[in-house]
């Protein structure tokens, strides 16, 4: 009964939260200390469930963390770093104040730096969990790398940011470990399996960036900082689980090759070595000279029935993979100017071609355009003037397409001047249901092995297939339609009454469908008992039924869309036949 | 007299050039080389300094000049005193006639000359100087031979001159004046033939001067010098500059020295070089305190010894070698995982793109016209592709994606700003979520197809009700008419024109009556259809007697019991009970010997009245209003009563006269009630739509609300003997349910909907208005608004 009045907001939930401008109190940081701190040990805000008790009652919107995260940061020796920069910062500006540039000189000499190897480690205590989350590494590098060495960021930056993403594809193409890629309207995406996991990055088109006001640029260089580190150590990690040397070393053939041919035009030999690598013509030093790798086999355990279904298919994937690694192997492709270098470079050595171009355009170029065993020439112009006539001449789309389909495509469609086929996005899996564009049938049709003569007829097919079965779903509808019809007929006819002259017709006999009247009474039933369903799962219910109209819905759109395309190609080609 | 004129000339100012390019050239402070003692000679100083700067030299000069100037202006002062009156005449000679002077042209030209200080200043080379000092000997000398009593006189006054001369060059004003009037704007004396005066007050003429426009042209044509003729506003008079004179000027104007002979690129003597000397510049012995070890020095490295040792200075530090990376997961042991990374949600990974975003995507991808102007009117927000795809015809033409970086700081912002939290995802299938109910199949028997439809009324049917027997069916229409119909035929047997709109027709439940209550306006009439047997029949009208012989003096009543004759008679209306109030509703008690009417009104107490038929008596059980009644029952079994109001259902015991439960509908306004036959549940139907189910044991809320219906639910009817029951709605349709109802009391009832049933058309919005079942049959009646009766069996 009796006891102290207790107080409100001093138990239960509130205890575990703290609010942001709390949190950098007690941190006793500034704003932007605040938010590195977070960025840099990935301390993110929690919602709580009852936001109201959380907040003492009010409902203005707060950000909130967890109070053991802030107290974890409480011991964070980086903090101790930013206070001895702010210490130095107010040191420089008084020596400058007194003109003591001895004391400036003295002091930037020293100025306090900071590492985040142990933040790294500590965020993520196994490598596996950091190949996980070095996606969003990767895409800020990338992005990095492009940036103009002018002012929006430290060069020292973006140089490292260039190294780390060289060498970052120099590992993908030692270890032929891209999947997939898929030119956007944003940039071009890769997909690669790295120890298993799938890693996906953006890379930027080659442009100057014009540089938006809105972007806080010190956020970026944040996660930047923190990236680069993670991306070295990720790096040095894969490069030593091939053997290969970190920092990555040309091999000593190629280098004195490129040493022999470039040492007039490139008198910086630090500076040329990374352009070097970044040609990614030649593959890399290894610290063991290596006999051929072989090929670690699956073993055989003895399993049951079910499991046996799983084995042939995870082998029959390993085979897949495997022929996907040598896709290109033997093919030999000469990049005219026009096609960006980079992108098609390590595309095509990551699945074991050859490439090479002009000498104008990079360093590191391995043979001549008048090089007679060239198979593949890759022109991005409607017309070349001088053409070889044991090569083909091919559009960059071909190389991409082959990627993702995993099998070299018949290169027809991809000749100079020819309407390309859609690009297709390999990152789509459609499930049954979904909207599935015809290139796709096709280059799936392509991959069983059937010829697509063939394979455009069964479309039609299918496609009749699919439209006799809504004409059926129609006359469904129709026929009940009908009947309500002939019974209001009747009614009609009824209550017309008196003038209703009696006269026997010949009955038509009914023929009833067992299955119909089956499917129909089941109809019923489903609809009778939805009427019956509580109110809560009516709303799910109602809502997981929407959603899947609304797909049904899109699908049809898009394909009526697609019919319209069509027909209006066609009749286009027809009136173009007939004059 | 040429020496007057002389001394005249002497007093002439220097011509306006001189004083331009003087004033141009000379630095606004003397240096301190220049400051120059009269007592000094020029010479000697030019002499001493060869090197010094040509502008000091023209400095030096031009002090000269004044100073000589000064001189001779104080001996002309002097001689004044002698000879004003010829110096008077001597000015106005000059006056008159400038061009007179043509014998002493030659003379006063070097004196002009000598006194300009041009030659002076600038032209002047050693031998020039010297002869030209020697004519200034000469004039002096002469000077001296015409005034040598006064130089006698004057030897001491001219030192003492040469004081005040000193004393006079600080004033910068009186530089250059080559007048008396000062230094003013020569406009002042534009229109006077003079300028100033001289010390005796008399005028100073200008020259005359009266070239015209023609002269001058004339002058510019004719005088080989005239581009060497320059005008002295201050006197008025003009001057023809020398030839050395125009050669200084060029020099000037070329930007060279002055001086003819002044080497700009004189060889330059090195006293500090880079060369090691052997011996000292200076041979001076060396100071005391450079053998003395400095203090200041020791105090600062005595700070810097101090500052090492506390730590504040630290020594440059070295990059360490060998790289920054190394194997950061040497040794990695999960085992020592925190426990906050268990609880780590990772960022959820940036969504995959689809085919619309590729460069090239299919046509379909492509927006149109409409979805494109969408797409950009809507918000940014609500768009649900962030971007436009677009085709491009090959890789080359495809451009920066103009928000790459907003998009990746967006994803910065995410990973560090978001709330994270986990979200089950629904992974629920729908046909799990619809509850197994048993198989309407498996519930039969109930009504299922539309059989028979009673047609005939011409107003929406409000009202039907069937027999005990079952064989008949009476219904009440807004036509005014109350019909009887025999079920199986659907023929219209009776017709009883009543004259007004029928509310609504209650058949006696009692089998051994045969009797039928119809509400209409505020009449309740009771009719004897006699459609039964003789037997039947009779009893009815006996009840319908009533008691014979007793007092019918009952008039105080708001309620009157009138016999009918006549015409209404043999239709069979046998009775008429006229009420206050338009009635709404009639309702039979089982036994058959009362009956319930409703009046609905808000604010009497005067809704419901009971009326016992064989003793013709009415009263109203309830002395208070409890809200707008809409309908009231009899408990089939037992003596209770059943009212309801808008929004919830009484029941009252008759025996006690008491309120034993109120039902709360959980509805906005009920429509219609019925009770089922065992007497323990209630279902009651509203307009919104819903309709609840009461178990009486269980709860005063409802055991189960039904929404079966889209629109307002007007009828409701439970089956007198299979567990079924029915709604009636304003969609035109008849939900009939299967609900049965278990005698254990642990049991809840099983409620089923097992047929919609559709046939009525709906007009005026109004659908179905009544429903009833078959009392031994599993079929139902409906009337709707379309006129019709329907049957469905």
């Amino acid at each position: 009964m009796g006891g102290t009045q207790k107080k409100k907001y001093e138990r239960g939930s509130v205890t575990n939260y703290i609010t942001r401008n709390k949190a950098r109190k007690k941190l006793s940081l500034s704003l932007p200390d605040f938010r590195r701190l977070c960025i840099l040990k990935g301390i993110y805000p929690h919602e709580p469930k009852h936001k109201k008790k959380v907040n003492k009652g009010s409902t203005a919107p707060r950000t909130f963390y967890l109070l053991k995260d802030i107290r974890f940061l409480l011991h964070e020796p980086i903090v101790g770093k930013f206070r001895d920069y702010k210490v130095f910062v107010r040191k420089l500006k008084k020596a400058y104040g007194k003109t003591e540039y001895t004391n400036v000189q003295r002091l930037k000499e020293n100025k306090p730096t900071y590492k985040l190897d142990h933040i790294v480690k500590e965020r993520y205590p196994s490598f596996i969990d950091a190949l996980r989350d070095v996606d969003d590494a990767l895409c800020m590098c990338f992005l990095f790398s492009t940036f103009a060495r002018t002012g929006k960021c430290h060069v020292q930056t973006i140089t490292l940011c260039r190294r780390l993403t060289v060498e970052w594809m120099n590992y993908v193409i030692a270890s032929r470990s891209l999947r997939k890629v898929f030119i956007s309207i944003k940039g071009i995406y890769y997909q690669a399996e790295v120890m298993g996991q799938l890693i996906t990055w953006l890379v930027p088109y080659q442009f100057a960036h014009d540089h938006p006001t809105d972007v806080d640029y010190r956020v970026m260089a944040t996660f930047t900082e923190l990236y680069t580190t993670l991306l070295g150590f990720v790096n040095f990690r894969l490069y030593h689980s091939l053997n290969l040397l970190y920092p990555p070393k040309l091999d000593a053939k190629a280098e004195s090759e490129l040493k022999d041919e470039n040492d007039e035009d490139y008198a910086m030999n630090s500076e040329s070595y990374l352009e070097k690598l970044s040609a990614l013509s030649t593959s890399l030093a290894t610290v063991v000279a290596t006999t051929e790798e072989e090929e670690a086999q699956l073993d055989q355990f003895p399993v049951e029935d079910e499991d046996m279904e799983k084995m042939e298919a995870r082998e029959r994937e390993q085979k897949e993979q495997e022929a996907q690694k040598k896709l290109l192997e033997g093919h030999k492709f000469f990049l005219n100017r026009e096609v960006p270098r980079e992108p098609l470079a390590f595309l095509i050595r990551c699945f074991g071609g050859e490439v090479s171009w002009d000498k104008s355009v990079c360093i590191g170029s391995t043979y001549e355009m008048t090089d007679e065993s060239i198979t593949h020439q890759v022109v991005d112009r409607p017309n070349v003037d001088k053409k070889y006539i044991n090569r083909y001449y091919i559009q960059p789309q071909w190389v991409f397409d082959c990627v993702n389909a995993k099998i070299v495509l018949p290169v027809e469609d991809y000749f100079l001047g020819v309407t390309l086929p859609p690009h297709l996005s390999p990152f789509v899996e459609e499930k049954d249901g979904d909207y599935v564009p015809p290139e796709k049938l096709k280059i799936m049709a392509l991959q069983r092995g059937e010829k697509p003569a063939q394979e455009e007829e069964e479309e039609e097919e299918e496609d009749d297939d699919e439209e006799e079965e809504e004409e059926e779903e129609e006359e469904e509808d129709e026929e009940e339609e009908e009947e309500e019809n002939n019974l209001k007929k009747m009614e009609k006819q009824r209550s017309q009454g008196k003038n209703l002259s009696v006269k026997v017709t010949a009955g038509k006999v009914k023929v009833e469908n067992p299955e119909r009247l089956e499917q129909e009474e089941k109809a019923e039933e489903k609809r009778l008992a939805i009427m019956m369903m509580k109110k809560k799962e009516k709303y799910l219910y109602d809502k997981i039924m929407f959603g899947k109209k609304r797909k049904v819905r899109e699908a049809n759109k898009l394909t009526a869309k697609r019919k319209a395309h069509d027909d209006a190609e066609k009749s286009k080609k027809k009136t173009k036949a007939n004059k | 007299m040429p020496r007057h004129v002389l001394c005249c000339d002497r007093l002439l100012p220097l011509p306006d050039v001189t004083s331009f390019t003087l004033r141009c050239r000379a630095p606004p402070a003397n240096l301190p080389d220049v400051t120059y003692e009269p007592a000094n000679l020029p010479d000697a100083t030019y002499d001493a300094r060869p090197w010094s700067s040509p502008r000091a030299v023209m400095e030096k000069s031009s002090t000269r000049t004044e100073e000589m100037e000064n001189v001779q202006k104080t001996e002309k002062k002097k001689r004044s005193k002698e000879e004003e009156e010829e110096e008077e005449e001597v000015f106005n000679l000059n006056n008159k006639t400038p061009g007179d002077e043509g014998d002493d042209e030659d003379l006063s030209d070097s004196e002009d000359s000598v006194f300009s200080g041009l030659e002076d200043s600038g032209s002047g080379s050693e031998d020039e100087e010297e002869e030209e000092e020697g004519s200034h000997e000469e004039e002096d000398l002469k000077d001296d031979q015409i005034l040598q009593p006064e130089k006698k006189k004057g030897g001491l006054t001219a030192e003492e001159e040469k004081k005040e001369d000193e004393y006079r060059q600080d004033s910068s004003d009186e530089e250059d004046i080559r007048n008396t009037v000062g230094n003013i704007p020569m406009d002042w004396y534009k229109d006077f033939p003079h300028i100033g005066y001289n010390l005796d007050g008399k005028k100073i003429f200008k020259p005359i001067r009266n070239k015209d426009e023609l002269d001058e042209f004339l002058d510019k044509m004719d005088n080989p010098d005239y581009w060497r003729t320059i005008h002295d506003k201050q006197t008025g008079s003009d001057i023809i500059l020398s030839d050395d004179q125009v050669a200084l000027v060029n020099r000037l104007q070329r930007g060279q020295f002055g001086d003819l002979h002044f080497n700009e690129y004189q060889p330059q003597v090195e006293f500090f070089s880079s060369d090691v000397m052997l011996h000292p510049v200076t041979n001076r012995p060396a100071d005391k305190r450079s053998f003395i070890p400095s203090l200041v020095e020791k105090e600062k490295v005595s700070k810097l010894v101090h500052a090492i040792k506390m730590g504040w200075i630290k020594p440059k530090r070295h990059e360490e070698p060998g790289g920054r990376f190394y194997d950061l997961w040497a040794n990695e042991d999960c085992t020592t995982s925190l426990a906050r990374l268990k609880m780590h949600l990772p960022a959820p990974r940036a969504p995959l793109p689809g085919h619309m975003e590729s460069y090239n995507p299919p046509p379909e991808y492509l927006f149109t016209e409409e979805e494109k102007a969408l797409w950009e009117q809507q918000d940014v927000s609500d768009r649900k592709c962030p971007f436009v795809p677009r085709r491009f015809s090959s890789l080359l033409q495809v451009p920066a994606f103009p928000r790459f970086l907003h998009e990746r700081f967006e994803r910065c912002l995410d990973l560090y700003l978001c709330p994270r939290q986990r979200k089950l995802r629904v992974n629920v299938n729908p046909e799990d979520l619809i509850p197994k109910l048993p198989k309407p199949k498996d519930l039969q028997p109930f009504p299922t197809t539309q059989s028979l439809v009673y047609r005939g009324h011409n107003g929406l049917v409000r009202s039907i009700s069937v027999s005990p027997s079952g064989q008949w069916l009476a219904s009440g229409s807004d036509d005014g008419s109350v019909r009887f119909w025999e079920v199986c035929s659907s023929r219209c047997l009776k017709t009883v024109q009543v004259g007004g709109a029928v509310k609504s027709v209650a058949w006696n439940p009692n089998a051994s009556l045969s009797l039928l209550a119809v509400a209409l306006d505020s009449m309740v009439l009771v009719l004897s259809p006699s459609l039964a047997d003789k037997q039947v029949v009779s009893a009815s009208e006996r009840l319908l007697a009533g008691p014979q012989g007793a007092e019918p003096a009952e008039e105080a009543g708001p309620v009157t019991w009138t016999d009918t004759e006549g015409e209404e008679l043999n239709q069979g209306i046998r009775l008429k009970i006229q009420h206050p109030k338009p009635v709404q509703q009639v309702a039979w008690h089982a036994k058959g010997d009362y009956l319930a009417s409703v009046m609905p009104d808000h604010s009497s107490h005067l809704q419901v009245f009971i009326h016992q038929v064989s003793r013709r008596r009415s009263q109203n059980p309830f002395r208070k209003n409890k809200g707008l009644v809409q309908c009231v029952s009899f408990h089939p079994v037992r003596p209770y009563f059943f009212v309801a109001t808008q929004r919830s259902v009484r029941i009252y015991n008759l025996v006690k006269q008491e309120m034993t439960k109120k039902l709360q509908a959980n509805s906005k306004w009920i429509s219609s009630m019925a009770v089922h036959p065992g007497g323990d549940h209630v279902i009651c139907g509203s307009y919104d739509c819903r309709l609840s189910w009461f178990d009486l044991d269980l709860s005063t809320k409802p055991y189960k609300m039904l929404r079966h219906h889209k629109k307002a639910v007007r009828g409701v009817a439970y089956h007198r003997l299979y567990p079924l029951f029915a709604s009636a709605s304003d969609d035109g349709s008849v939900i009939v349910c299967h609900g049965t109802v278990y005698n254990d009391l642990l049991q809840n009832p099983l409620l089923v909907p097992v047929k919609v049933l559709r046939g009525h058309v709906i007009t005026h919005d109004l659908g179905v208005l009544d429903v009833t079942f078959h009392p031994s049959q599993p079929w139902v009646f409906s009337s709707g608004a379309d006129a019709t009766i329907r049957l469905f069996t």
